[in-house]
C-alpha cells in the first residue's frame, strides 16, 4: 500500500498510481452500450404515435439489461479473515469471501418497494395531474444522484475512484482521484438542484403552494453568489477532500434549488419542468462519468438535451429568453389595472343554447383548449360536444398552443385520455391559417396564447408571442370563470369586446356540459 | 477508459439526443417528459453498487444504506416512469393509425 502525508494528499496527488475502475469486465461494458442504444431507440421511437409503445419497451428492455448487469457484476460479498494452521505446520492468512446474501434479498427488496409505489402511482394518477407527477418523479432523480454522490463520496474504494493509502502511523485513507472529485461535486450538485428544484415546482403545481412568483430582495445576487460558492467550492474540492467541503456543497445546492423556483410564477412552469427535466439527465451523466459507465452517461446525455431542447420550444413559444424566465417574477402581479379596465369596456354575454346554436350552425369548429379545460377536467365532456358536432356535419378541428398547460404536450395528452382522434390536433403553425375560414373559434380555458396584442401592442408584455389568430374566426365563443380575472401575464384580452365574441361566463366543464345537451 | 473516452461518449450521444429529440413529435411531448424520467433513473446502477459494497472502514455501512435507499427511490421513477407512459401512450394508440404528423 502507497503510503500518505497530509501534504501530498493535499497536493497534485502525484505519485499515487491510477487504478483501474471496478467494472473492467468487457462484457459488462458492452452490456451497458447495449442499455445506452436501447434508450436512445426508446426516444426515437416517440416520433410518431404509431412506434411510441415499441419505443417505450425499448426503454424497459435497456433498463433491464442495465440493471441486471449491474446485479451480476456486484454481488454483495462478505469478506473475512482466516488466520490458521495447516496441517503441515504452516501459520496463513487468507481472506475468505462469501456471497452476503441478505444484502442481496435486502437489494431485491429495495427493488420490489419502488415497485410498487411507482406502479399504484402510474395507474391512479390523474391525467390533469400529469406535471405534477413529472415534477415529484424528477425529485427522486435528483435525490437519488444526491444519494449516490454521497454513498461514493463516504466510500469511494467500493467504486473504484480512489486509492486505498496509509500513513506512517498507519491510518488508512481513500485518496479520491481529483476528476472523480470534480464529477461528484457536479453530480452532488446538479441532482440537490434538481431534487430542491422540483419539490418546489411539484408544491406549485399541486397547488399547495401559491403560482404566484415569491420575490425576495436582492435574489439575483444572493443566487449568483450561491452559485459562484458552489462551482469555488467544487474547484477547491480538486485540492482538499475534506468532508466540509462535500457537505457544504451539497447543502448550498439545496438551498439554491429552492431559491431558483420560488420567483417563477405558474405560467413559466411549462420552461420549469422542461429545465428541471434537463437537469435530472445531468446529474445521471455527472454520476456516470464518476462510475466510468457507459449506459449512465448515454442516457444523460440524452435526457439532458431533451429537456433543454424543450425549455427553449417553450420559451420560443412565450417569445421568452430563458435568462428571464429563470430570473423569475412573471405572472400574476400586475393583474390589478388591467382588471379594472376590463370591467369598462362593453362586452357580449351568450347562454349555452346560443353556443350551441352558433356551433350547430358551423361548417368548421376549431376549438383552443388551455389550463382552464384541465382544471375543470372537461376534456371528456368537450370530446363528446365534438362528436355531436360532427354527427351534425361540423368539421371539428382542436388547435393546441406549445405552452397551452403547464408542462409540453399536456394538452395533447388529455386529448387523448378522452379519445379525441389525434389527427383531428393541429399544432399552432399547421393550423393558425385556418382561423380566417373557420365560423367558430371555440376557446376553453386558454386565454394569454389567444390575446391579438401579442401581435400589435408593443408595449404588452406578451408582445412577440406568437399567438392562435381565433380573432379572425366568424364568431369567437370564450368560455371563461369570470370577467374580473385575466390570464397568468396578467394583461387583458382584446377577443373579449369584440363585436364578434360571446363570451360563456362558468365552471369550463358544466358549460361544455349545458352546450352538449343543448346541441340535441 | 480515460475521460477523454468517456468525454467523447458523452459529446457525442448529446448530439444524438439533439436529432432524435427534435424528430419526437410535440403530441408527444409529456410521455417525452415521463420515459426520458424513466431513464435517467439508470442512475440506480450507481445505486446498487452503493448498495451491494462491503466498504473500508465506517463510510461502509453508511453508504449502503444510502445506496439502498436510491435504490428505492430510483426504482419508483422507473416503474412508475414506464408505467405511466405506457398508460399515456395507450390513449393514444386507440385512435386509427392514420400517418404520424409534425
Amino acid at each position: 500500500m502507497a503510503r500518505w502525508t497530509p501534504e501530498r494528499v493535499r497536493g497534485d496527488g502525484k505519485g499515487f498510481e491510477h487504478v483501474e475502475h471496478l467494472t473492467v469486465n468487457p462484457w459488462a461494458s458492452l452490456a451497458y452500450l447495449v442499455a445506452g442504444v436501447c434508450f436512445i431507440l426508446a426516444l426515437r421511437g416517440l416520433s410518431s404515435p404509431a412506434t411510441s409503445q415499441r419505443g417505450n419497451r425499448m426503454g424497459i428492455i435497456g433498463m433491464t439489461i442495465a440493471v441486471v448487469t449491474t446485479l451480476i457484476t456486484h454481488v454483495p460479498t462478505i469478506q473475512t479473515l482466516a488466520v490458521g494452521t495447516t496441517d503441515s505446520g504452516f501459520d496463513y492468512v487468507a481472506m475468505l469471501s462469501r456471497i452476503d446474501a441478505l444484502t442481496f434479498v435486502e437489494i431485491l427488496a429495495a427493488i420490489g418497494i419502488g415497485a410498487v409505489i411507482g406502479v399504484t402511482t402510474a395507474r391512479r394518477i390523474a391525467m390533469t395531474d400529469m406535471p405534477q407527477l413529472v415534477a415529484a418523479f424528477h425529485s427522486l432523480v435528483g435525490l437519488a444522484a444526491v444519494l449516490v454522490a454521497c454513498a461514493a463520496y463516504l466510500n469511494p474504494g467500493a467504486f473504484g475512484i480512489a486509492q486505498m493509502l496509509v500513513s506512517d502511523t498507519g491510518v488508512p485513507l481513500a485518496y479520491i482521484f481529483p476528476v472523480s472529485r470534480i464529477e461528484m461535486g457536479l453530480g452532488v450538485a446538479i441532482g440537490a438542484i434538481t431534487f430542491s428544484g422540483s419539490v418546489i415546482a411539484f408544491l406549485k403545481l399541486n397547488g399547495n403552494m401559491g403560482g404566484k412568483p415569491i420575490m425576495l430582495p436582492g435574489r439575483h445576487v444572493i443566487n449568483l453568489g450561491v452559485l459562484a460558492a458552489i462551482l469555488g467550492l467544487i474547484a477547491y474540492f480538486t485540492q482538499d477532500q475534506s468532508p466540509w467541503i462535500f457537505w457544504t456543497i451539497t447543502v448550498l445546492s439545496f438551498v439554491i434549488g429552492f431559491l431558483l423556483i420560488i420567483p417563477i410564477g405558474g405560467a413559466d412552469m411549462p420552461v420549469v419542468v422542461s429545465m428541471l427535466n434537463s437537469y435530472s439527465g445531468w446529474a445521471a451523466a455527472a454520476m456516470g462519468f464518476t462510475l466510468h459507465n457507459t449506459a449512465m452517461i448515454i442516457t444523460g446525455a440524452l435526457v439532458g438535451s431533451s429537456g433543454a431542447i424543450l425549455s427553449y420550444i417553450m420559451c420560443k413559444a412565450m417569445n421568452r429568453s430563458f435568462i428571464s424566465v429563470i430570473a423569475g417574477g412573471f405572472g400574476g402581479d400586475s393583474a390589478g389595472g388591467a382588471a379594472a379596465a376590463a370591467t369598462d369596456r362593453p362586452w357580449k354575454r351568450g347562454s349555452a343554447e346560443d353556443a350551441a346554436f352558433l356551433l350547430g350552425q358551423a361548417e368548421q369548429v376549431i376549438i383552443v383548449p388551455g389550463y382552464g379545460m384541465a382544471v375543470s377536467q372537461a376534456q371528456h365532456v368537450l370530446r363528446e360536444m365534438g362528436d355531436k358536432l360532427k354527427e351534425h356535419g361540423v368539421r371539428v378541428k382542436y388547435a393546441i398552443h406549445p405552452v397551452a398547460g403547464r408542462m409540453p404536450g399536456h394538452m395533447n395528452v388529455l386529448l387523448a385520455e378522452a379519445n379525441v382522434p389525434y389527427d383531428d390536433v393541429f399544432e399552432l403553425e399547421d393550423i393558425n391559417s385556418e382561423f380566417a375560414q373557420t365560423d367558430v373559434a371555440f376557446v376553453i380555458g386558454a386565454n394569454d396564447v389567444t390575446n391579438p396584442a401579442a401581435k400589435t401592442d408593443k408595449s404588452s408584455p406578451i408582445y412577440g408571442m406568437p399567438v392562435l389568430d381565433v380573432e379572425k374566426a366568424k364568431t369567437v365563443l370564450f368560455i371563461k370563470r369570470s370577467m374580473g380575472g385575466v390570464g397568468y401575464a396578467g394583461v387583458d384580452n382584446d377577443v373579449f369586446y369584440m363585436d364578434n365574441t360571446m363570451m360563456l361566463l362558468g365552471d369550463a366543464k358544466k358549460m361544455v356540459e349545458e352546450i352538449v345537451k343543448a346541441i340535441e | 477508459m480515460d475521460f477523454i473516452s468517456i468525454l467523447s461518449i458523452f459529446v457525442m450521444a448529446c448530439f444524438v439526443g439533439y436529432y432524435v429529440v427534435w424528430s419526437v413529435t410535440p403530441a408527444l411531448h409529456t410521455p417525452l417528459m415521463a420515459v426520458t424520467n424513466a431513464i435517467s433513473s439508470v442512475i440506480i446502477v450507481g445505486a446498487l453498487i452503493a448498495a451491494a459494497a462491503a466498504g473500508i472502514g465506517g463510510g461502509g455501512a453508511t453508504s449502503k444504506w444510502l445506496g439502498l435507499l436510491a435504490v428505492v427511490l430510483a426504482s419508483v421513477n422507473i416503474f412508475g416512469g414506464f408505467a405511466v407512459t405506457a398508460r399515456m401512450l395507450a390513449m393514444y394508440k386507440k385512435k386509427a393509425p392514420a400517418a404520424a404528423k409534425h
